[in-house]
């Protein structure tokens, strides 16, 4: 047996020969008009960025911004679906719109594969990935979710006030995907910390953005190094042992599609758990009416996946174009907003209100086309499980402090701290 | 009354499965799958017309 020596080296060495990306200026600091100079990095996005996003709909509809070296948000469902359908003159090269455009030459593959890949190489490696987020995959792992669940609010009873977000949320999808991964579950606060550098710290000078990716993938190398030594049933493992057209993964892509699993598996679920919490919190009908009735839950959870989508893409523009009215240069982004999609008044009737028994629900929480969000379906069984024990165990509950609840900026858009009131 | 889905749309986001399981399936990548010939029994319309409704990629079709 030959050994495996593909992670020998560290992560600055595996990326060492590959051509520089672009920087370019970072501007922050109050948007002046959302139409021409939008950022989803200003804390007025964070706190609510629906009414931004309804004037923009309107009035544009799809806005402008120099900063992050130029950019598009459009705003409409049906530009946000052609965008999401069209990999050919949208590239997902890169997914998080910051101040670094990464060289042409990372495409097809990406940083972080397959959501950072594009055909035809994104096919092979999601294929990859599918059969261990199908339904039936993720349903075998429902039963330690609620168990897991019920740990969580032992430890908060008798308390009259809690942070949902904190103390709830965050910990659901930390510890399903640590287990999926097979890391230690006692570093989830690690995990908190590497989500804040990568999707909130988009602003940061580039010297320290690049030291806390690297943190990361020196994190991850030694999980891998360790499953290498010790292989187990575990998505690292059988990442490590993958193969693609009968070659083992290049180590950039094990570590990355790790890292896709890692950030993407925890923030995103941890802000629906807390954005449905925040509505029920503050909409004592609907609460009610799901005490009363829990198999009006998954109908709800769609709504509130509609409502208060977490998740907005990112995606370069491939070649200079006009399209829909506006002339977009190669390299300029585009912030691909699913929220702003599922509040089209165009595709949903009564887009701007929360409506928990809406039958036709053809919402983009999860994107569209070849994107779809490969844990979509994990998400969904943990979501659905951290609202049935929460509101099994605390079915009276109400905003102890509505102006304390913070939401994150950026891309994943969802409640950091969310002080309820039990009882 | 039968149901068709277009695999060329379909991208697996199970939510026909999820609303009509007597109707339809996965395959082992979780794309959805019509059970059986996609005939649609009478007590079952309302389900194969809510998994229409609820397609994001609008892939089902009822014939």
């Amino acid at each position: 047996m030959t050994v495996d020596d593909r992670f020998r080296q560290d992560y600055q060495d595996t990326v060492r020969d590959r051509p520089p990306g672009v920087r370019n200026e970072i501007i922050t600091g109050p948007v002046s008009d959302w139409a021409t100079d939008f950022s989803h990095a200003e804390p007025e996005w964070a706190a609510d960025p629906y009414p931004i996003q309804d004037e923009l709909r309107s009035r544009c509809p799809i806005a402008r911004t120099e900063r992050f070296g130029g950019g598009w948000l459009p705003t409409r469902y049906e530009d946000v679906a052609s965008i999401a359908y069209d990999t050919e003159r949208f590239s997902s090269r890169a997914i998080i719109m910051s101040n670094f455009r990464p060289p042409k030459e990372a495409a097809p593959v990406g940083g972080s594969p397959p959501i950072s890949s594009d055909p035809p190489f994104h096919h092979h490696a999601r294929k990859l990935l599918l059969p261990a987020f199908t339904k039936s995959a993720v349903t075998q792992r429902e039963e330690a979710t609620r168990a897991f669940c019920h740990r969580l609010i032992d430890a908060l009873e008798g308390k009259e006030v809690v942070d949902a977000a904190r103390d709830y949320a965050q910990h659901i999808p930390m510890r399903v995907i640590a287990d999926m991964l097979g890391f230690p579950p006692e570093d989830g606060p690690r995990f908190r910390v590497f989500i804040e550098n990568l999707l909130e710290g988009i602003n940061l000078p580039p010297e320290e953005r690049t030291a806390r990716v690297e943190s990361l993938y020196d994190y991850l190398l030694d999980q891998i190094r360790d499953h290498v030594e010790r292989p187990r049933d575990d998505l690292t493992t059988y990442l490590v042992d993958a193969e693609l057209g009968g070659q083992k993964l290049h180590p950039s892509h094990v570590a990355g599609t790790m890292a896709l699993l890692l950030i993407a598996g925890i923030d995103t679920t941890w802000s629906a758990i807390g954005a449905s919490l925040w509505h029920l919190a503050r909409t004592p009908a609907d609460r009610e009416r799901l005490v009363a009735d829990p198999g009006l839950l998954p109908t709800a959870m769609e709504e509130f996946l509609r409502a208060y989508a977490p998740v907005t893409m990112a995606r370069l523009v491939r070649e200079d174009m006009r399209w829909q009215g506006v002339d977009m240069k190669a390299d300029d982004w585009i912030l691909l907003s699913f929220p702003a999609a599922n509040r089209d008044p165009a595709q949903f009737d009564r887009a701007g209100e929360v409506v928990i028994d809406r039958e036709v629900n053809r919402h983009a929480a999860f994107g569209l086309g070849i994107h779809r969000c490969v844990g979509s379906h994990l998400a969904r069984m943990e979501l659905r499980v951290a609202l049935e024990v929460w509101l099994e165990r605390f079915p009276v509950f109400g905003l102890a402090d509505p102006a304390a609840v913070t939401w994150a900026t950026g891309q994943v858009r969802g409640p950091r701290t969310l002080p309820l009131r039990i009882g | 009354m039968k149901v068709k889905i277009d695999s060329e749309r379909c991208h697996g986001h199970g939510r026909c499965y999820d609303l009509a399981p007597g109707l339809f399936t996965d395959d082992d990548e979780g794309y959805g799958q019509v059970a059986g010939d996609g005939s649609v029994p009478p007590e079952s319309e309302r389900a194969a017309r809510l998994a229409v409704a609820n397609c994001p990629e609008r892939a089902i079709e009822i014939l």
